[in-house]
């Protein structure tokens, strides 16, 4: 199993858009992918259940992969968050 | 045929089919299923169609209104291929033997009530995706049919209970010849919507929803505020005529587009445009605008999940300054917070939004929201002629601190070697009493007055203007209202300083004769009131109107005024 751990420096911390891109990401891979913040664990292809975490700035946060792409997924996600600014 | 009154909200005759922006009944009883097998294969379907309706609806809408608009529904197919939702609603039809609608409904409230208890603003609003999505699926299950705007394809008069930002930001403005709705008065949203997009509107109606059906032909006159439904040939011939008449008369007054306003006996004053977003630029150099007197930078900062970058900003202003061709532009700053709300910022709720936390109040105490908007209005002051306002400014403090932070963004852009305008006129909006009855010593420190007369009036009269049960206490011409525009429009001369007008109420041609009087410099109204205003203002002497609005201001009552205008000018 693959994890990695950001710390979130978007202002609007992970909303509507920000959510939707990790979620569309994560949906490219086959392997299962989690979040988790504050002991909680969610589906980070689930939207609902980014969101329903409620993640605000600074925020400390945990991505883990489990399968056959899981480096690329966990890859692909590390850019995507900070392409967009999100976390570091 | 049928008829309904209403408010008249934007001028015109429009005639075309109905198409009614109103929900189906989506109700269904909750049953017991044989094969659940069957029922999950049910569900499925239904969700796939939902699927590839909502896949059409994205694409249209990022064709016809843009990549921004077209984000909510990509944000509703992640709701809808969430497997978070699906699973759980797969697992109940097969163990509770329940039908496809009731697993779904149950389900999906399951979330909502999630989502609406969060102690977070934004994500009660997120319970809002999954109810639309809820619904798509539902009407597929039931085999109804959703409204779906972006999809209009052809003329189409909208019909609708009332009509909010998200739904008009989703109509193909080229289909769209006019609306009706329920509720709503001559400054709801639609009203506005519908004159800045020049299409006749009538709101109001308290049962267009109830008497029109999706494919009715109506007439909407949003001249007298009347719609009618299915109406004989007759009548039809009688409103070809009608808004051939008004044609004619729009291209009487489009021989003044190029003219300047000045009175019969040769007074200047200035007719401006109250916009919200570059697109409306076209409407007002068409209707010969003189000028941007109110631009609403709100608009910049709605309808999306997070603040609007500096380059964002900076891209939407120069838009502006440079289509208006040298001409001057009042920007005023961001005026959010009260009835406006954005929901990313997370702002507490408040027993009075419209006395609370709003505008420049919002803006000192959020200050990098502020200077972001500063600066980007400062690095576009040099591709044309910008003046910058703050709004709710109700002491000279207020304005003092605006002023600093703006000049303190403004040396700090010189020393990042960025050019600024030198001659940035700064102004105040005027709508709080407080800053009316003090306008002489406001007007020792700023450039200009736009008096904001919506505000104005329902801080004046102690009335809510969203309360209907207190509507008769929004009275532009009453001699109180009056005579705090006199103060503000005095005070500015005195000190060699311009006073415009950016309500309704500048455009509204009751009104104007006595603001000609008054000595108002510039009025601010919709793109589409000008070119009427201009033709009225030809026809007046300033030196008669001067007589008149000394009459007017020694006045008791809004009645006598109204009746001593009306008597003077037809």
């Amino acid at each position: 199993m693959a994890e990695k751990q950001f710390k979130v420096i978007a202002d609007t911390g992970i909303h509507a858009r920000p959510a939707t891109l990790l979620v569309q990401t994560a949906s490219r891979f086959d392997s299962e992918i989690n979040l988790e913040y504050k002991g909680k664990t969610v589906n980070l292809k689930s939207i609902m259940g980014v969101m329903s975490l409620g993640i605000g700035k600074g925020a400390d946060i945990k991505i883990t992969a489990e399968g056959s792409d899981a480096a690329e997924a966990l890859n692909s996600l590390e850019e995507t968050l900070k392409k967009e600014g999100l976390a570091e | 045929m049928t008829f309904l009154n209403g408010i008249a909200a934007s001028n015109g005759i429009a005639m075309a089919k109905a198409y009614r922006l109103v929900e189906p009944d989506l109700n269904f009883e909750k049953k017991t299923v044989e094969d659940s097998t069957a029922e999950v294969e049910r569900f499925r379907q239904a969700m796939a169609k939902a699927k590839s309706e909502l896949e059409l609806i994205r694409e249209r809408a990022e064709q016809e209104l843009g990549a921004d608009k077209a984000a909510i529904f990509e944000a509703h197919l992640l709701v809808l291929n969430d497997p978070e939702l699906n699973t759980p609603i797969e697992d109940k039809i097969k163990s509770e033997n329940v039908n496809a609608e009731a697993a779904l409904k149950e389900t999906a409230d399951m979330f909502v009530t999630m989502f609406e208890q969060m102690d977070n603003e934004y994500m009660r609003e997120r319970a809002a995706d999954i109810r639309d999505v809820t619904k798509r699926v539902l009407a597929h299950l039931l085999g109804v049919q959703l409204a779906n705007p972006s999809m209009i394809s052809e003329e189409v008069i909208i019909v609708a209970d009332d009509l909010t930002p998200s739904d008009t930001a989703q109509l193909n403005k080229q289909y769209v010849k006019g609306f009706t709705t329920n509720i709503g008065g001559r400054t709801s949203h639609s009203a506005i919507m519908a004159r800045s997009m020049e299409i006749p509107a009538v709101v109001g109606t308290k049962t267009a929803t109830e008497e029109i059906n999706n494919g009715d032909f109506v007439i909407v006159d949003g001249l007298k505020g009347e719609v009618h439904i299915n109406p004989t040939p007759e009548l039809v011939d009688q409103y070809k005529k009608v808004h051939e008449d008004y044609e004619k008369q729009k291209s009487e007054w489009a021989k003044l587009v190029n003219e300047p306003t000045v009175s019969a006996d040769g007074h200047h004053v200035e007719l401006a445009a109250n916009i919200g977003t570059p697109n409306d630029l076209k409407g007002v150099i068409d209707n010969g605008g003189e000028g941007i007197g109110l631009y609403r930078t709100e608009f910049l900062y709605m309808g999306r999940d997070q603040l609007p970058t500096e380059e964002e900003q900076f891209e939407a202003y120069k838009a502006v300054l440079e289509g208006m061709n040298g001409k001057p532009v009042v920007v005023r700053t961001l005026d959010i917070g009260g009835d406006k709300e954005l929901p990313y910022l997370q702002l507490p709720k408040e027993l009075n939004p419209f006395l609370g936390f709003r505008a420049i109040r919002l803006c000192l105490e959020e200050q990098g929201i502020f200077r972001t908007q500063l600066r980007a209005l400062l690095r576009a002051s040099i591709y044309g002629n910008l003046k910058i306002m703050f709004p709710m400014i109700a002491t000279l403090n207020e304005f003092r601190e605006a002023k600093a932070i703006l000049e303190e963004e403004k040396q700090k852009l010189i020393a990042e070697g960025q050019q600024v305008a030198d001659n940035i006129e700064l102004g105040i909006m005027v709508e709080i009493p407080s800053t009316a009855v003090l306008a002489d010593q406001f007007a020792k420190e700023v450039d200009f007055f736009s008096i904001g007369t919506n505000d104005l009036i329902q801080y004046t009269m102690a009335a809510d203007r969203m309360n209907q049960r207190v509507s008769y206490l929004y009275q532009p011409y009453s001699p109180s209202i009056l005579r705090l525009v006199k103060m503000v429009i005095d005070a500015a001369h005195a000190e060699g300083k311009w006073a415009g007008m950016c309500g309704e109420m500048a455009g509204d041609e009751t009104a104007i004769p006595v603001l000609l009087g008054l000595g108002l410099d510039e009025f601010s109204m919709s793109a589409t009131s000008i070119l009427k205003a201009r033709s009225l203002i030809k026809g007046l002497k300033k030196s008669d109107m001067e007589q008149l609005a000394q009459e007017v201001l020694n006045m008791q009552t809004t009645e006598q005024v109204v009746e001593a205008i009306n008597k003077r000018i037809k």
